[in-house]
């Protein structure tokens, strides 16, 4: 199926350099010898063909080799392996090391950008970085600062750089980039800020801006077209992306765009979410507040959206729509179709058709989800496709200074970024997910450009009356809407999965364990305690005819702050004291990669 | 005035300390109140926590500009992070006026960071609730979580307030 996908490809592009530098990365991606892009491949499906590693030998597993990055801060995203090459990124200060496989992993180059530290504390939680891409010869990276730079695969060299955004207002990167044809496609962090999301399209050869497509704003700012762009099947017509918003506020509206990209050939679409309006106080900004928390399908050569799908119409949660899009081509009632599976910051499975944005389903992927008693899918209603909110958990009716308790999930949501990846031997998804709920009180701030813009205290905690974990790793079934098993976990899983053709679903957890888990039934195969918490995705490639799986370790992130001194629940009562599980009983700061294999 | 004020606080902690270690440090013990503030006897603001748990104002305000301000990098209840140290322990270790310079130009150590927040009011207004929740934090007279009962936002600190955020 991904074969058929790829073959067309080549066909509907249009310069001829173009094809070459897409047909390059698409045979790249498709060999499962390398690992060519942090998502696995362009549909985001984190699966490989490798079977060398299986659920009958995975038990044997061990350490190949190790390589320390030098930087103590939380590592997300995953080494590339293009060739003999890996490719491994570091967080803020975003070092690139390009390790010679062929030659036990030496050093061929080492890039440093030179990057001012005011950026740092401009970054919301922690200066991580979700990785390095590939495509027509040279590394893309980009770096907290917003620079996008392109290195030499082979030497490391600058060929071009180009800066994305204004770390002075709050913008800032966290995330990796998308090359398709001729372009680079990047996002922007920093919706604690009041920064207005855009996703830029740069030329690949020489990073000249190709197109930029805001989350909010005029029609010309947001590249929609009134009459085509729609909204589940219906056109948005004009000022979509101010209509919803009292004045001005959609100039400091949020909706950044930090998480994955995916992208189907076939229609030219690139896939991605956007995540909060700011600030976190609902009351600050009345309307349905689009097109924060929406799901996009944009014309990757002109940027303007085919359709949009919003989530969470007026957030009141910080539930960012950010997590990536998985896709995927299944039958449904016996037809074939181009599906669309994200896992949200809200709690909510969606499954949509790719095609035209038709939601399909809308389910809970943690049954502990409260603030909504589900999503409204008769096409008739005149609430179609919306959250029905729960009264009790709405932040919004509550009002403005008052503590809103039991809510479910936290703001770091069902799912954070951590991508979830599906195998098409099961048809099941492998999510990592957090098991944690708050207490949310919004108040009143005032914006102050380049200062945090939240407006909001939060209290987290395990969700009351389950595990006592933080965590679940989970199996769902995106056309049923269903959990197929569930691990639970003391914390939240905080790591990329990884699907392969052996059976197995590799993940990572916060105390530092990689594990590898059967596809079918979520037991238990393999587990090894690395030297430092993992937040980062777990890959896989071959050296030699021997396949490797490999992992970052570094805690950090989100996760480091909010888990290291452990939560405690508010609504305990007053004499519960310790609180739950401490991160920092576990592990500590660290920087590797951890390199496995099973001997021969 | 003063002088009852500083008689009655006293008294009142006679019956229940402020936690335990807390009760003979000159920069915990309260020595005064002035219109639901309360300050040391150096005129340094401190917590008061009443008999039955009740929080002064400061330390309740300072328990949500904390958790709205500070808590993204410096963890949850100033416990601390993989990322930032823990402040509970530092708004007892350093003088009043460190920590009010350390949080007007914050401080640069190699890549580890502490924003400047001079010009950020919904900081600036609220230090002093800041500082003495986390005091309050760093010596246990408050538990982790959100202060279950608080005293009543005095006539006083709302028109500060006012004023200060403009
Ligand atoms: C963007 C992240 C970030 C935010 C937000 C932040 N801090 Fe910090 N802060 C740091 C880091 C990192 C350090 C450690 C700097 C160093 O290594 O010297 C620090 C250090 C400090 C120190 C010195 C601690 C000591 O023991 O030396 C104080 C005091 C402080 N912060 C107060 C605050 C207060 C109050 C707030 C909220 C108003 C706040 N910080 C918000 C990152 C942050």
């Amino acid at each position: 199926m991904k074969k058929k996908l790829l073959l067309t490809t080549a066909l509907l592009l249009g310069s001829t350099s173009m094809v070459a530098a897409n047909d390059d990365l698409m045979a790249m991606m498709d060999d499962p010898n390398q690992w060519a892009i942090q998502t696995g491949d362009y549909a985001n499906q984190r699966y490989s063909d490798l079977d060398m590693i299986n659920k009958d030998n995975v038990g044997d597993m061990q350490v190949a080799w190790t390589f320390s990055t030098g930087v103590l801060r939380g590592h997300e995203g995953s080494p590339l392996v293009i060739g003999d090459i890996m490719y491994v990124h570091t967080p803020f200060p975003n070092i690139v090391y390009a390790l010679d496989l062929a030659n036990d992993g030496k050093i061929i180059w080492k890039y440093e950008p030179k990057q001012d530290p005011d950026v740092i504390p401009v970054m919301c939680c922690d200066t991580v970085n979700r990785g390095v891409a590939y495509a027509d010869g040279k590394i893309f990276l980009h770096q907290a600062d917003t620079t996008v730079v392109a290195l030499n695969a082979d030497t490391g060299a600058v060929e071009w750089s180009v800066v994305n955004g204004d770390p002075s207002i709050g913008e800032t990167n966290t995330a990796t980039v998308l090359p398709v044809g001729d372009k680079v496609i990047v996002g922007i962090s920093g919706g604690e800020f009041g920064v207005r999301g855009h996703v830029t399209a740069y030329n690949i050869a020489d990073g000249s801006q190709e197109w930029r497509a805001y989350s909010m704003g005029p029609d010309s700012d947001i590249l929609v077209d009134p009459e085509t762009t729609t909204h589940l099947g219906t056109p948005v017509g004009e000022n979509s992306g101010t209509n919803t918003w009292e004045g001005d506020q959609w100039k400091i509206g949020g909706g950044t765009t930090w998480g994955w990209y995916s992208y189907d050939p076939d229609e030219n679409l690139v896939y991605y979410g956007t995540g909060n309006p700011s600030t976190w106080n609902p009351a600050q900004r009345p309307g349905d507040n689009r097109w924060s928390m929406t799901i996009m399908a944009r014309d990757a050569d002109t940027g303007i959206a085919k359709w949009f799908y919003q989530m969470t119409p007026h957030d009141e949660w910080d539930y960012d729509g950010i997590n990536e899009m998985i896709l995927t081509d299944q039958e449904i009632d016996g037809v074939e179709r181009k599906l669309l599976t994200h896992f949200d910051r809200n709690g909510l499975g969606y499954t949509l058709d790719r095609v035209s944005g038709e939601l399909l389903v809308a389910e809970k992927f943690d049954p502990v989800v409260n603030w909504t008693t589900g999503v409204d899918m008769d096409p008739n209603s005149d609430t179609y496709g919306r959250p029905a909110v729960v009264a009790q958990y709405s932040t919004e009716q509550n009002g403005e200074d008052v503590n809103s308790t039991g809510i479910c999930p936290a703001a770091l949501g069902s799912k954070d970024q951590q991508p979830a990846a599906y195998s098409p031997k099961t048809e099941l998804f492998y999510v990592p997910t957090n098991h944690v709920c708050m207490d949310y009180e919004p108040f009143r701030v005032s914006y102050t450009a380049g200062q945090p813009y939240v407006g909001a205290t939060l209290a987290m905690y395990p969700a009351p009356d389950s595990h006592g974990g933080m965590g679940n790793f989970i199996a769902w079934d995106n056309i049923k809407g269903e959990i197929a098993w569930s691990v639970p976990e003391q914390f939240s899983v905080w790591s990329g999965a990884l699907a392969t053709a052996g059976d197995v679903v590799f993940y990572g957890t916060l105390e530092g364990y990689l594990k590898a888990v059967d596809a079918a039934t979520g037991e238990e195969l393999y587990s090894f305690k690395t030297p430092s918490g993992i937040i980062g995705n777990v890959m896989t490639y071959t050296q030699d005819g021997q396949q490797y799986v490999a992992v970052l370790s570094g805690i950090g992130g989100w996760a480091g702050i909010g888990l290291a001194a452990g939560l405690t629940n508010p609504n305990d009562g007053l004499g519960a004291v310790g609180g739950y599980a401490a991160l920092s009983d576990y592990t500590a700061l660290g920087g590797q990669l951890t390199v496995f294999t099973v001997p021969n | 005035m003063r002088n009852i004020a500083v008689m009655l606080a006293t008294a009142g902690m006679m019956v229940m300390g402020q936690g335990a270690f807390a009760q003979d440090d000159p920069n915990i013990t309260v020595a005064y109140e002035e219109d639901g503030r309360y300050f040391t006897d150096d005129g340094i603001p401190t917590y008061f926590v009443d008999e039955d748990g009740t929080v002064d104002w400061l330390t309740f305000s300072g328990f949500r500009r904390y958790h709205s301000e500070c808590h993204v990098c410096h963890g949850p209840d100033g416990e601390g992070s993989t990322y930032a140290p823990a402040l509970k322990n530092s708004a007892v270790d350093m003088t009043y006026d460190d920590f009010l310079y350390t949080v007007a130009a914050g401080r640069e150590n190699g890549n580890s960071v502490m924003p400047q927040f001079g010009d950020n009011l919904n900081v600036t207004c609220y230090i002093d609730d800041i500082y003495v929740y986390l005091k309050a934090r760093g010596t246990d007279a408050v538990a982790r979580g959100r202060p279950a009962k608080k005293q009543a936002k005095s006539e006083a600190i709302a028109e500060d307030e006012d004023a200060c955020m403009g």
